[in-house]
């Protein structure tokens, strides 16, 4: 199993590095939303509730971009099959794809969040960072859970494009509640307050759920 | 029985004494948005016996649970809507967790056709389904547990509104509960009779054609599961 998952992860990760189709334009992504959103909002700079807002919306809109592209490789040449006919645990297929999708979307935020940093955000980020540091493992890993699951149904329908903002964004919702509530005070104008431990809790339960349904269900989704 | 529910309800229960005529609406507001979670996660619970079993009834079971629970949402909403504009005066308040849970659940639940619609083979097109199901019945008790958990009182609940209040209302409430809940499951005998006749039809036409033009026949006009 965990030959299988280090594998396949090791492929995708090859793969991303060669081509480098997916996280540049998440990150390109982000920061152009952050462009909107000035001129959307008409301000120079932003803090507390407003700033978590605007940072994880893009987060999640940027994390919607990567899970459309997740299965599309497999699904065009073959891979689907190919590891289908491996004798492998079909298991190791999600685990390696939620991996793969936790790495690009910690990618993503390396240049998003200090971007946001730079051009939006109006209190200094340092002393908020080890707090948001937290936030941004437990959502990410609650998108990479609920992404994987969300493109591996997507991927054989017809509207690909249009069903995976759709089944993804009402299912992440808890995640952008609870991430946006967590950073809210972090990013407060008169310095960071204490982070809120009952929104953590929540992401935490939320990972921990759907991590078990999604190991549940994954295997009837790669039945041919 | 739903008839019964209603009548009670105009003649039997005493009149709220400070909403008026509009809390009567609570009479069909709350059974219909109890029926349309429990169908939600029947439709989940369907979808796993389909999933264990490969029986194609489950699949339909699960289908026609999630569809009318879809109507009856929508009813919800509107019954909800307008109960506000009454008591709280506005169509729509978004501090309140129950509404706008109950919002993105019906969103999520709104995507299930077009799910179907998009997959072409019938037997996957079943299997996506059923995952789709149980994932998002377990997405509906655990956002209904979180919000029970950081609770804001505006939105009244129905167990203390039916405590609280005289023995008639609680009678009245659980005669409507009851009766909205053989509505939900009458409209399921009969759509599933529907389809199982319509399921019958197509194949005889087939067989009487010779299977010759077999699928090509006729393009699927809804996303049921057929055939």
């Amino acid at each position: 199993m965990r030959r299988t998952v280090s594998a396949l992860l090791a492929k995708d990760l090859a793969l991303e590095l060669r081509t480098r189709e997916a996280v540049p334009a998440m990150v390109l992504f982000s920061i152009t939303t952050y462009v909107v959103f000035h001129f959307g909002l008409d301000r120079n700079a932003i803090d507390g509730d407003l700033a978590s807002g605007v940072l994880w919306v893009t987060l999640l809109f940027a994390a919607i971009l990567g899970i459309n592209r997740l299965f599309v490789a497999e699904h065009e040449q073959g891979g689907f099959d190919g590891f289908l006919l491996a004798p492998v645990d079909r298991t190791a297929l999600f685990v390696a794809k939620a991996i793969a999708l936790f790495a690009f979307l910690c990618l993503v935020e390396l240049i998003a969040v200090p971007a946001f940093a730079v051009l939006l955000l109006g209190p200094s980020l340092g002393q908020a960072l080890p707090g948001l540091l937290l936030v941004l493992v437990l959502a990410n890993a609650g998108i990479a859970i609920v992404g994987t699951l969300v493109a591996a149904l997507a991927i054989q329908t017809r509207a690909r494009d249009l069903m995976v903002p759709l089944l993804a964004l009402p299912m992440l919702v808890p995640v952008v509640l609870g991430a946006s509530r967590a950073t809210a005070p972090l990013l407060a104008q008169g310095g960071a307050a204490a982070l809120p431990g009952d929104w953590l809790s929540l992401l935490a339960l939320y990972d921990l759920l759907f991590a078990l349904i999604a190991y549940a269900v994954f295997d009837f989704l790669l039945e041919d | 029985m739903l008839t019964a529910g209603f009548a009670l309800a105009f003649f039997y229960a005493p009149t709220d004494a400070d909403q008026g005529i509009i809390q009567k609406i609570f009479y069909v507001h709350v059974p219909m948005a109890i029926v349309a979670l429990c169908g939600f996660v029947a439709g989940a619970v369907f979808a796993v016996q389909h999933l264990r079993t490969r029986e194609r009834k489950w699949d339909m079971r699960s289908y026609v649970a999630i569809h009318l629970s879809i109507v009856l949402a929508v009813g919800v909403l509107v019954t909800g809507s307008i109960w506000a504009r009454a008591s709280w005066g506005q169509w729509w308040v978004w501090d309140e967790p129950m509404l706008v849970v109950f919002l993105i659940v019906f969103l999520l639940y709104a995507t299930y056709q077009p799910l179907r619609f998009s997959i072409e083979d019938p037997e996957k097109q079943s299997r996506y389904a059923s995952v789709f199901a149980i994932t998002a019945g377990a997405f509906v008790p655990l956002c209904f547990g979180a919000v029970r958990m950081a609770e804001n009182l505006t939105h009244p609940q129905a167990g203390t509104m039916t405590t609280s209040g005289p023995g008639s209302v609680t009678l009245t409430f659980l005669v409507s509960l009851v009766g909205m809940t053989l509505l939900f499951v009458t409209l399921c005998k009969y759509e599933m009779a529907s389809k199982n006749a319509t399921m019958k039809l197509r194949s005889l036409k087939r067989r009487l054609a010779g299977d010759d033009d077999f699928g090509a026949a006729e393009p699927a006009r809804s996303a049921a599961p057929q055939h």
